[in-house]
């Protein structure tokens, strides 16, 4: 079973060993900006649940920070 | 001072694989490597009995195996347990680690060698002093010597042990409080400037060593997916129902999504203690992206998002918990026929 991490402090999850790794927007919001508006942050979150996704079906040989 | 050995089919020269059923015999004085032992040993102890058992024998019925030779223990009453040496042979080294146990909940003291990676070590490093050997019985030679030097010292020191590396033992993760010389901050000091020599120093605090696993295998497609949602932020129904810790957590959560769009206010919240949580309260779609992913199931890019979610608190969370959560996790998520997982981290 695959598994993406999202993360905002990245070197903490390539120390623990994930593989496959999208970055995130901040520690106490990952996936939320509260600069932004409710339609434009929703927006950004999908953007990047659609790239977590992706890397679910991209194969790769060794960690990877997408 | 009365030694009571443990040893296996084959260091006991019953046979190899095929007498690993022997059962419990027991015999007196020294066997295979217990002769060597107890020769070093000449003057401070003496090895008065030996207990040959078979490895499958000893993990196929530990119960009645440990039965045994408690009753054997009562019987002959040593000072001291010794066990193996077991090297990297892990049925071997689970047995001498439970008779390692076994002694500590009698009272008495066991001393041990074996490979660091032997599952043994692991499972009962805390109840019996472990010497690291190499990973097979040609390090028999050496192992021995040093098994003796901790059985010598610990004789001298009246059971009274210092430090693992002092003493030449494995480390056992207790912590012993104990008077230092100097403080905490000038130690820090010494350490750094040693390191930024070039200098051989010692932690007094050793990282957790992470494991690796092999990159899974990509989804063929995901309009036929089942996506899990799982976090170490926290996220929790709102009243935090299962009273998750705030910081080291002891526990995880698993709660259903079913029938629900979108993460509000009044529906969730967090019970994460490590970071400020004024926005994940107001929406916990910003840790834990529920209200997308309905959005991507409804429009079928996804086959569906589980109805269940999975949560903990990784705030202090010790990694042997961590391992612990995250395989209990894995196991349901499998089960219930999950395609892949999304694991969302603040």
């Amino acid at each position: 079973m695959p598994v993406v991490h999202i993360v905002t402090v990245v070197p903490i999850s390539v120390t623990v060993g994930a593989n496959r790794i999208v970055p995130a927007v901040a520690i106490p919001h990952p996936l939320g900006n509260p600069k932004m508006s409710q339609e434009e942050e929703k927006l950004m979150r999908r953007e990047m649940v659609v790239k977590s996704l992706e890397t679910l079906t991209t194969d790769i040989s060794e960690q990877t920070v997408f | 001072m009365r030694i009571l050995h443990y040893i296996n089919q084959f260091f006991g020269q019953k046979g190899g694989e095929e007498a690993a059923n022997h059962p419990i015999e027991l015999v007196e004085g020294p066997v295979g490597p217990g002769g060597a032992l107890n020769a070093a040993l000449a003057g401070k102890a003496e090895i008065s009995h030996t207990i040959i058992c078979g490895d499958s024998y000893f993990n196929e019925n530990e119960e009645v195996a440990v039965m045994g030779i408690k009753e054997i223990i009562d019987q002959v009453k040593p000072d001291l347990i010794v066990a193996g040496p077991a090297f990297n042979a892990g049925r071997y080294g689970v047995a001498c680690g439970r008779v390692g146990k076994l002694a500590a909940e009698l009272g008495l003291p066991c001393i041990t060698g074996m490979y660091p990676e032997n599952p043994g070590y692991d499972l009962y490093k805390q109840t019996a002093y472990m010497v690291e050997t190499k990973n097979s019985a040609a390090d028999m030679r050496k192992a021995i010597p040093n098994m003796a030097k901790l059985i010598a010292s610990f004789i001298e020191k009246d059971g009274k042990l210092g430090m693992p590396a002092e003493e030449g033992y494995m480390p056992r993760n207790l912590r012993i409080n104990m008077f230092a010389e100097k403080r905490g901050a000038a130690r820090a000091v010494d350490m750094l400037i040693a390191k930024l020599g070039g200098e051989e120093f010692t932690t007094e605090y050793p990282m957790p060593v992470f494991d690796r696993v092999a990159p899974f295998k990509a989804l063929a497609s995901l309009k036929d997916a089942k996506i899990a949602l799982v976090t170490s932020g926290g996220v929790v129904p709102k009243g935090n129902p299962d009273h998750i810790e705030s910081s080291s957590a002891q526990k995880y959560g698993e709660y259903s999504i079913e029938g629900i769009d979108d993460l509000t206010e009044a529906s969730h919240e967090t019970a994460h203690g490590g970071y400020d949580p004024v926005k994940c309260n107001e929406n916990s779609d910003v840790v834990l992206p529920v209200d997308v992913l309905r959005d991507l199931e409804k429009e079928g890019v996804i086959g569906s998002l589980h109805n269940m979610f999975y949560t903990t608190v990784g705030n202090g969370t010790s990694v042997s918990n961590s391992k612990k959560f995250g395989a209990e996790i894995a196991q349901k998520l499998l089960d219930a026929g999950v395609s892949a997982a999304i694991l969302t981290s603040t």
